[in-house]
Order: structure tokens, then sequence, then C-alpha cells
């Protein structure tokens, strides 16, 4: 039997919406598609491409859904008994045990969880654990993880994280470096931007989001660049005067 | 009171609002519309005006009615009291918990309940000014506000409704032409896959007539279907041409 | 919560359905054993009992004086109520009306409205001031599938068996007079209901095949054999050549409805 390649049915780049009819036969689907009847669709609105035989839609509105191994930047909503219920912006809550975060053994009637983390405070996290059954567990206890003193937080749309952090991480590299900001970028979507000045917070902050608004287009690197560099010297020029 | 017309569409086919038999009301369709919700859509469909909110996928409140293996689809088709000509009561009446059962019914087959399961999406329509059909605006305004909110889905799904007037079959038809009319098809569908989610009728057709007005609402749905496509298009569009240098 | 039925006897349902049988032996298409039972209730105005295989509903019919509605002053007016009461099954839960036993409400509603299988005008007696109210009580006592016809035919029935007071009005008074008159019903619609599963529909579904079922599509024809009533439930949907069988096999199982029961 003669395989035929059927053409995809799309351009390059091309918006798409739930239920339109990407690909047929030999293809597979990728990220935010679905088979039916050897006919892949997509399920979300997006921008399509194909990668070899896959075809992907690059989600422009999607919800961030929890792995084992992310990184998060989270709200805790409520303390409970024995942990602290977080909110990191997924359709489930996570769970943080309080002995993860305690360094001996936990005496639920001795020990006043509130101290440790009350409701509204941040956090950064991993998910230690998570399946169907099972609400994410998080964990603290690497370095770097902890409980957020300072810096702004800003919200970016989870799918267009990645391309913050760039082809291995010199985008985020780069804006670390021109800004002197630490920046913690939550898989989840949430951003931490800690700075010296409130200036230069805000410099990382306008840099990040011209990154999520043009985040599928090309030669953005250049025009990020161009952004940190003009606002610098900005800057310096209202320091001298 | 109001006098009964005579006829309700004229011996050279137009019918009382102007429209021939198988003309649409004018549609204007919006999406992302209320900043609080997840997902949102407003439609004017002829004088219908409607307001459509998702909200989720999230935790179900309260916790017992969630599902341990799917998600579950939460609806709630609700009029405002000054959307129609005599007050109605805010409370709902057995009339919006039934159309809210059949709404949900018909966006249910649309969305991928097992990818998240113990939670819940819920989708608000809010009518705020009522003319015939609302039930399919609502569907059609409530599919817009799922996607917009980012839940994967199959298709979109997209309502109109068919029904007779005098003995003529027509398209679309809005409040006068429901209440005086001999029969009411509305129907939502899934157009990529062909799939009819809502059906119901109320009148008196043979079965011809019924082929027909199922048809001619399913044809109805196919033109609608490519004007949200179009409001989903001119939302994220605005995204995508920001970049272009 | 009762516990649901396992998933080794919904694959053995569907595995049948798909060779063209049921568990209970009977075709696609057939209907359970039918048994109906008129005037139990004699303080009811009208009154019938149906058995549909195991489903039990009880439909009683109360008739009262009441004022028409403003833009049908010379008609009589109806109203449908149905409860899924607790004895019913492990899984109605006391309280008012949800959204379940409000659907199949209207649904039987529909069916008696839009057929005019009631003379509502003969139901009038001072034009815009005094009529009848009908009204209709389902009453589900056990659930075993296909709630919908069941409550449908039955509430037929004990339309058929009510009977009104008389009344007249003598010097401008409302005044009740001797005897009874049957309730005007000028004509029987029947509600054929279908199940679907994995595409194939199948009539008069029992409560496990419910469980499996996709979607379901119940449609009243009326005497004529023309369709006045329809309504897809569930979550799943049809093709609109699904439909066109669907309504194929109820204007059949309609007609032989009818000349079983007589109607």
């Amino acid at each position: 039997m003669v395989k035929i390649f059927m053409p995809v049915l799309f351009e390059k780049k091309q918006l798409v919406i739930p239920g339109e009819l990407l690909a047929e036969g030999d293809y597979l689907p990728g990220e935010n598609t679905y088979m039916e009847q050897n006919k892949i669709y997509s399920s979300r609105i997006g921008l399509v491409d194909t990668d070899n035989k896959k075809v992907n839609v690059v989600a422009l509105r999607a919800f961030y859904v929890p792995k084992v191994g992310d990184i998060v930047i989270g709200t805790v909503i409520e303390v409970g008994f024995n942990g602290w219920t977080v909110d990191i912006k997924a359709p489930y809550t996570a769970l943080l045990r309080a002995s993860d975060v305690l360094s001996r053994p936990f005496k639920p009637q001795n020990d006043e969880l509130s101290a440790v983390l009350a409701a509204g405070d941040l956090i950064v996290a991993k998910i230690a654990s998570y399946d169907r059954a099972h609400d994410p567990q998080l964990t603290v206890g690497e370095p770097g993880l902890g409980k957020i003193t300072r810096g702004q937080i800003l919200h970016v749309t989870p799918t267009k994280i990645p391309r913050v952090i760039g082809r291995k991480g010199s985008m985020i590299s780069m804006i670390k470096q021109e800004t002197g900001c630490q920046i913690i970028l939550g898989l989840n979507g949430v951003v931490l931007v800690t700075g010296k000045t409130l200036e230069e917070e805000e410099l990382a902050i306008t840099a990040i989001k011209k990154i999520e608004e043009e985040s599928h287009t090309s030669g953005l690197t250049d025009r990020i660049t161009q952004l940190l560099k003009e606002s610098k010297v900005k800057v310096e020029e209202n320091k001298i005067e | 009171m109001n006098e009964k017309p005579e006829k309700l569409i004229d011996k050279k086919g137009i019918r009382l609002d102007g429209r021939k038999a198988d003309e649409l009301r004018p549609l204007k369709l919006q999406v992302g519309v209320l900043s609080n919700a997840d997902g949102s859509a407003y439609i004017e469909h002829g004088k219908n005006k409607i307001l459509a909110a998702a909200f989720g996928p999230r935790e179900m409140h309260p916790k017992h009615l969630s599902q341990p293996d799917k998600m579950v689809l939460r609806c709630r088709y609700h009029m405002a009291p000054f959307s129609v000509q005599e007050r109605k009561s805010p409370a709902p009446s057995r009339r919006e918990v039934e159309l809210s059962k059949v709404i949900k019914e018909c966006l249910e087959p649309a969305l991928f309940l097992e990818l998240y399961p113990r939670t819940g999406v819920d989708v608000f329509v809010e009518v705020l000014q009522a003319d015939g059909g609302t039930r399919c605006a609502s569907i059609t305004a409530a599919a817009l506000a799922i996607a917009d909110a980012g839940v994967p889905m199959r298709d979109l799904v997209v309502a109109c409704a068919a029904g007779k007037v005098d003995d003529t079959v027509v398209l679309d038809l809005y409040d006068a032409e429901d209440k005086l009319g001999a029969a009411d098809v509305p129907v939502a569908y899934m157009p990529n896959l062909n799939a009819v989610t809502l059906l119901q009728m109320d009148g008196i057709l043979t079965n011809e007539e019924f082929e027909k007005a199922m048809n001619m609402a399913i044809d109805g749905c196919k033109k609608i279907y490519e004007m949200q496509k179009e409001a989903l298009k001119t939302k994220y569009m605005v995204v995508k041409e920001v970049g272009e240098e | 919560m009762s516990t649901p039925v396992t998933k080794v006897r919904l694959k053995q349902i569907e595995q049948l359905i798909a060779k063209g049988k049921r568990l209970d032996e009977r075709g696609l298409h057939d209907y359970r054993p039918i048994k109906i039972e008129q005037g139990l209730i004699e303080k009811a105005e009208g009154s019938a009992r149906i058995y549909l295989g195991k489903t039990e509903v009880l439909v009683g019919v109360k008739v009262g004086l009441g004022e028409p509605f403003e833009d049908t002053p010379n008609e009589g007016v109806l109203t449908v109520n149905a409860e899924l009461v607790p004895i019913a099954s492990p899984n109605f839960e006391p309280g008012p009306p949800n959204e379940d036993s409000i659907e199949l409400a209207r649904v039987v509603d529909r069916g008696i409205r839009e057929s005019h299988a009631i003379d509502n005008e003969k139901l009038c007696i001072e034009p815009g001031k005094k009529v009848f109210v009908v009204f209709v009580d389902v009453y589900v006592l056990n659930h075993d599938g296909n709630l919908i016809d069941a409550s449908a035919l039955a509430a037929m029935a004990a339309l058929l068996n009510t009977k009104m007071p008389n009344y007249e009005v003598k010097d401008g008074e409302l005044k009740m007079k001797q005897g009874y008159t049957p309730l005007p019903v000028k004509s029987h619609p029947i509600t054929v209901t279908m199940g679907k599963i994995n595409n194939t529909l199948i009539v008069d579904p029992w409560i496990e095949e419910e469980q499996v079922m996709d979607s379901r599509i119940s449609i009243a024809i009326n005497e004529d054999g023309n369709i006045c009533a329809t309504q897809k439930g569930g979550s799943g949907y049809f093709t609109p050549q699904q439909i066109l069988e669907a309504t194929k096999i109820a204007q059949e199982k309609a007609a032989e409805m009818r000349k079983k029961l007589d109607w």
C-alpha cells in the first residue's frame, strides 16, 4: 500500500481555533491537538506549526497544569492542621506539608504553623508529587526555595514562559544582566523580580511583558536587547541630573 | 394588549420584521469582555443581548460535587428581571432550570472531561434582553467563553433555531414568531464533527417539515460558526499583530 | 448514593447491543411489558398508574378553578409537575424539584400541550374570569429506566380518566351543579424515548442501559403521525441522520402503541 503523504491544511503559524481540522493522514497529534479517525484537530486557540510529522498548536490561551519537578510561585491560602494550602494558579490547589518545612519532628499541638507561613505569604516551591487522584504536593526543602520577602510579582501566560527563558536560558540571562535583577520564573506563570532599585525592577518587568506580547514573532531578542540598552541610558541620564 | 397580526409572513415571503424565510437576524459577537472571568463573550442576536462567562477548571465548591475521574461542567442560564416585557422575578423559574440543564448537556460533548478530574468548569449566562431564541444565542456565547478561558475543546458549539410560521418553514424565529408561530426547533451543533448536541421542538410538524427545519437550523449554525471564528480570531489576532513589524 | 453499575456489566450491555440484543432479550426497538390501571385514587379527579417493566409511575389529576391567563381568556390552564420521590431510587433525595424532575415535567407537558390533547376552550366557564385548572402531578414510584415515556403514558391515561365537576354561572354567581363531565380530551399524543449506545438507537432504555447510553432523544407523536415535541438529553450527541432515523422509529412505535392501547 502506498502511503499517501497528505499536505497539512494550514500555513505556518496560522491562528487556529478549537475544532479546526489541521491535518489528515500520516501525522501525529502534538500539543493542544487531538486525533479522531485519522484527522488531527486543534483543541485550543493558538498558532499551528509542524515539527517533522508532529502537528503542534502553541496555545495563546491556556492554564498551568502541574508537573513534578516544576518550580512554581504560589500564595498561601489557608493554614491547616498539618500544612498549608497554596494557590499556584492551576485547576488544583497545592499542599505544603509542615513536615517539609520544619526541620524537626512536627507536633500539631505545640507548633504554631501560622508563625512560619501565614495566609497571604508568597513562596517559591517545587512540585514534589502530583497525579490524577491527588492534589500537587509542594516542597521547599531545596536551596533557593522558601518564603518570598521582597520583590515584585507579575503574571505571565504559562505557555509564554519558555520564550522568556529563551534558548538555553539566553533571554532571561540577558535581562538579569542588563537590569541587575534576580528573577525567578515560576513555570505556573508567576514571576518574581527582585532588584536593588524600583527602576531596575520596572525595567525587567517591562521587558518580560514585551516578550509575552510578542512571543511568537521573530527578531524579538534584538528588540529586547535594544529596549534594555535604551532604557539603561535613560536611567543613567536621570541619575546624572 | 397587543393585537395578533393576521399573517406572520406575507405573499412575497417577507416576514413581519422584513426578513426572508431563510434569513438570520443581525448578529454581533465579542470575546473577552469581562476581566474577572477566565473566559467571556457577549452576543447581540436580533434584540437579544446576552453575556456569558466561564470560570475554571477549578476546584469545586461544594467539594462533594466533584467527580474523582472527570471534570464537571455546571451551567446557569438566568434572565435579568428587566430582560422581558413583564418584569420577571429574579428567582430561577422552571424554564430557566430546564434550559440550564439542556445547555450544559449541549456543551459537555465539546469538552475533554477526563483531562482534569476532580475539577469543575462553571458557565454563567445572563440574558440582559430577550427577544426569542435566547437559548441558542446563549449557547453560541457560552462556547466562546469556554474557548476564551483556555479550556481545551473538541469543537466550538453553535446554536440556531428554525420553525414554522403560517405554513412556511423559517429560520431564526424572533419573539413574536416564537409565540404565534406553529413550531420552534432550536438546534445546537458542533460544525467540524457534524454533531447535534441540543435538539428541542415544540409545535406540530410533519416529518418533512421537521427535516427541513432541522437542516435549515444547521445551515444557520454553520453561518453563525463563521462569525464565532471571526470573533475569536479578532481578539487573538490583535495579540498576534502587535509583534509584526 | 447507590453503587454504580459495574464496568463488567456495562461492557456486557455494550457488547450485546452491538449484536442487536439486550439483556432482557428484547429487540432493540421493543418496549418492556406495559400495564396501565386507571382510577385508583378516588379523591383525585383522575388518576392512572403505569408499570413499564419495573418502572412505576403514578399520575394524579386534580381539577380546580382559577383565572385564565391574560392572553388566552377563553382557555383553561394546564400545569404539569413531577416528583422524583426518594422511595423510587436510592439516588433520589427529598427536597424541591431538581433539574431532572423539572425537565421530566416540562417534557411531559409539551407532549400534551403542543398536540392540543385537551380541548382547552371547553374548560372555560366564564370567559376572562373563571376557567378550569388541570393539575397533572407525576409521581415516580420506582425508577427502572425511561421515566419520560412512562410518565407521558400515565399522564395521558390519567387525563382520560379525569372527570370535572359541573359548574354554571347563574345570576352572576358561580354554582356547582350535580354530576361530572369527562375532561375533553381530543387527541392522544405518544412519546417515544430512544437511547444511543455506540451509535445504535434503542427504544425504552432500562436503567442499566441508561448508564451506558451517551445520550437520549424523546419524540412526541400526535394522532396524525406528526411530531409535536422533541427533547434531546444527556451529554452525548447525534448526527442529523441519526435524528431523522429516530423520528422514523418514533412514528413506528407510536403507531404500534396507539393500536395496543386503543387510543
